[in-house]
């Protein structure tokens, strides 16, 4: 799955971390690293996560793969 | 588009195209069809395979943890384009409105954004920046190939350039116990965006975490093996480094080039443009179809006398693309200013860095809350008497309220918000290195006496 945090927007209330610990991981006491290809296995509670941002700051692709151009193509 | 009318016709079947697919023309194409187009829509990147997210690649990517192809972007909604992707756009013809590829093709448009972005600085001795070890990070291929030669274990790292990406990059080698080396022109990291008070703070972090900072000295020369491995770099001062890596940290060069004799005011400054992302002409005209967004553009910002503002911020990106996408399918009366302050973060030792506003316009600088040798505070910056800046060192939940204080003109200095007042509240000079390295020379020339006959002419064409 694709995920991307708006770190513009995160206050690093490290609720995601607490949720989806695999996905996201608090570096120092306010920074947010997370992975932005998290396995789809843990899509719930990446989904959970993104649920419960207080700041709302987490989007999750809404796709799941379509509509994307054909990698490596050039036409 | 002068007509309701026409505006219906052009949202039903008219051809937009975008060029740049990364972050700013993904989320233009996404907002684009939110608001009901349903033309034809183009997507034209230079880069192979669908638009990513740059800011893991010198975070999460280079720690070894994501691997640098799973930062594609989430999509919010289907975009139904056509995508020209591994072919840079090499032209734009204003008078037949049509885009030149680099392999001969052109596509037709009844409007077109802007959004080429940046790309990185490269070494300046090209047979330097061609050794192996030598790399820049802007792209997934230029993170992944730094990803493995530190997995590799190198026996030192030098980092060129200590604004933010090269700070980062000196944080992730530590992280991974690898040695480095920071060499940085100016007197402290960060400063050219911060000023010296932040410089200072930033240089006591890489220090605790046993970077080797070097301030005030150049690079001079990346010196190669017979096999063309990097293995030295001498410096200005006389002294040599033994490193098998260097990371080229000088920022970034617009991706402008293609625009030229266009006749757009695009040049090594942007693209500029007003507030509802409409490209400037070289007379400073504005144009009614050429629409600009992301790294590549150059706005007026209102909050800061008007002045033209380049911003390489993510938040920026994507603001400024939603806007640029409701104007191209808007009428006049119905079209939205990009009006929004920046914003911008870094994540390096272990420290979430923060600013809002332009630290760079200001003439002060006070920590207004925390403490600066915890590396927990928040600094406001202020010119003539108001509050324009402020950046946080882990302290990021109080910037909206500074981001208020910057959209109201209040006060500088501003008070401390909360009961953990410094003990030490005053102003000092913001002290930036100055203009100096901003000046180009000139980059336009103007002819003509009587008003209908003056213009505006790119230099470069004069040369």
């Amino acid at each position: 799955m694709r995920v991307v945090v708006d770190l513009s927007r995160c206050e690093g209330y490290a609720q995601c971390a607490f949720l989806a610990p695999d996905a996201f991981r608090m570096h120092g006491e306010e920074a947010l690293m997370y992975d932005p290809g998290a396995s789809n296995a843990r899509r719930d509670q990446v989904l959970r996560a993104a649920a419960a941002c207080p700041v709302q700051a987490i989007l999750v692709d809404q796709l799941e793969g379509r509509d994307a151009p054909a990698e490596g193509s050039s036409s | 588009m002068t007509s309701a009318e026409n505006l219906q016709a052009f949202k039903r079947d008219g051809r937009i195209v975008v060029v740049g697919a990364s972050l700013a023309g993904l989320r233009a194409a996404e907002t684009l069809r939110d608001e009901g187009f349903t033309g034809s829509l183009t997507m034209i990147g230079d880069e192979l395979g669908e638009p990513y997210d740059r800011p893991p690649l010198s975070k999460q990517v280079l720690t070894g943890w994501v691997p640098a192809e799973n930062t594609k972007l989430p999509r919010r909604r289907e975009i139904d384009a056509k995508w020209l992707l591994g072919v840079p756009a090499s032209g734009l013809d204003l008078a037949t409105n049509q885009v030149r590829l680099a392999d001969g093709r052109t596509v037709p448009f009844d409007r077109v954004l802007i959004s080429t972005g940046v790309r990185a600085r490269p070494w300046f001795v090209e047979s330097e920046a061609a050794l192996d070890g030598v790399f820049v990070v802007r792209t997934r291929e230029h993170a992944e190939g730094l990803q493995r030669a530190l997995a590799a274990g190198p026996s030192r790292v030098l980092v060129i350039g200590a604004g933010f990406t090269g700070s980062e990059i000196a944080s992730i080698c530590r992280e991974r116990d690898i040695p480095v080396t920071v060499a940085e022109l100016a007197p402290a990291p960060l400063v050219g965006a911060l000023g010296a008070m932040i410089g200072e703070v930033a240089a006591d972090m890489q220090r605790a975490r046993g970077v080797d900072l070097r301030c005030g000295v150049k690079v001079t020369q990346l010196e190669g093996d017979a096999q063309g491995r990097l293995r030295r770099a001498h410096f200005d001062d006389g002294t040599t480094i033994d490193a098998d890596v260097a990371v080229v940290a000088l920022g970034g060069i617009r991706n402008t080039e293609w625009l030229q004799g266009s006749g757009l005011a695009a040049g090594v400054w942007g693209i500029a443009c007003d507030t509802g992302c409409r490209a400037l002409d070289l007379n400073g005209l504005v144009t009614d179809d050429i629409f600009v967004a992301g790294d590549v553009a150059r706005c007026p910002n209102p909050i800061y006398e008007y002045r033209l503002i380049s911003l390489e911020h993510w938040a920026n990106a994507v603001e400024q693309a939603e806007v640029a996408a409701h104007n191209m399918v808007s009428g006049q009366a119905d079209r939205w200013p990009h009006l929004s302050i920046p914003l911008f973060w870094s994540i390096q030792f272990g420290v979430n860095i923060k600013s809002v506003g332009v630290p760079t316009f200001a003439d002060e600088v006070v920590v207004t809350q925390g403490s600066v040798p915890d590396h927990r505070f928040v600094a406001a910056y202020g010119y003539r008497g108001r509050v324009t800046a402020a950046v946080s060192f882990n302290n990021a939940k109080w910037l909206d309220h500074y981001r208020t204080l910057i959209e109201t003109a209040a006060p500088f200095p501003p008070a401390c918000p909360t009961p953990d007042q410094p003990a030490d509240m005053k102003p000092t000079p913001v002290d930036f290195p100055g203009p100096v390295l901003l000046a180009q020379g000139a980059t336009v020339v103007v002819t003509g006496h009587d008003p209908s006959e003056r213009r505006v002419t790119a230099a470069h064409q004069h040369r």
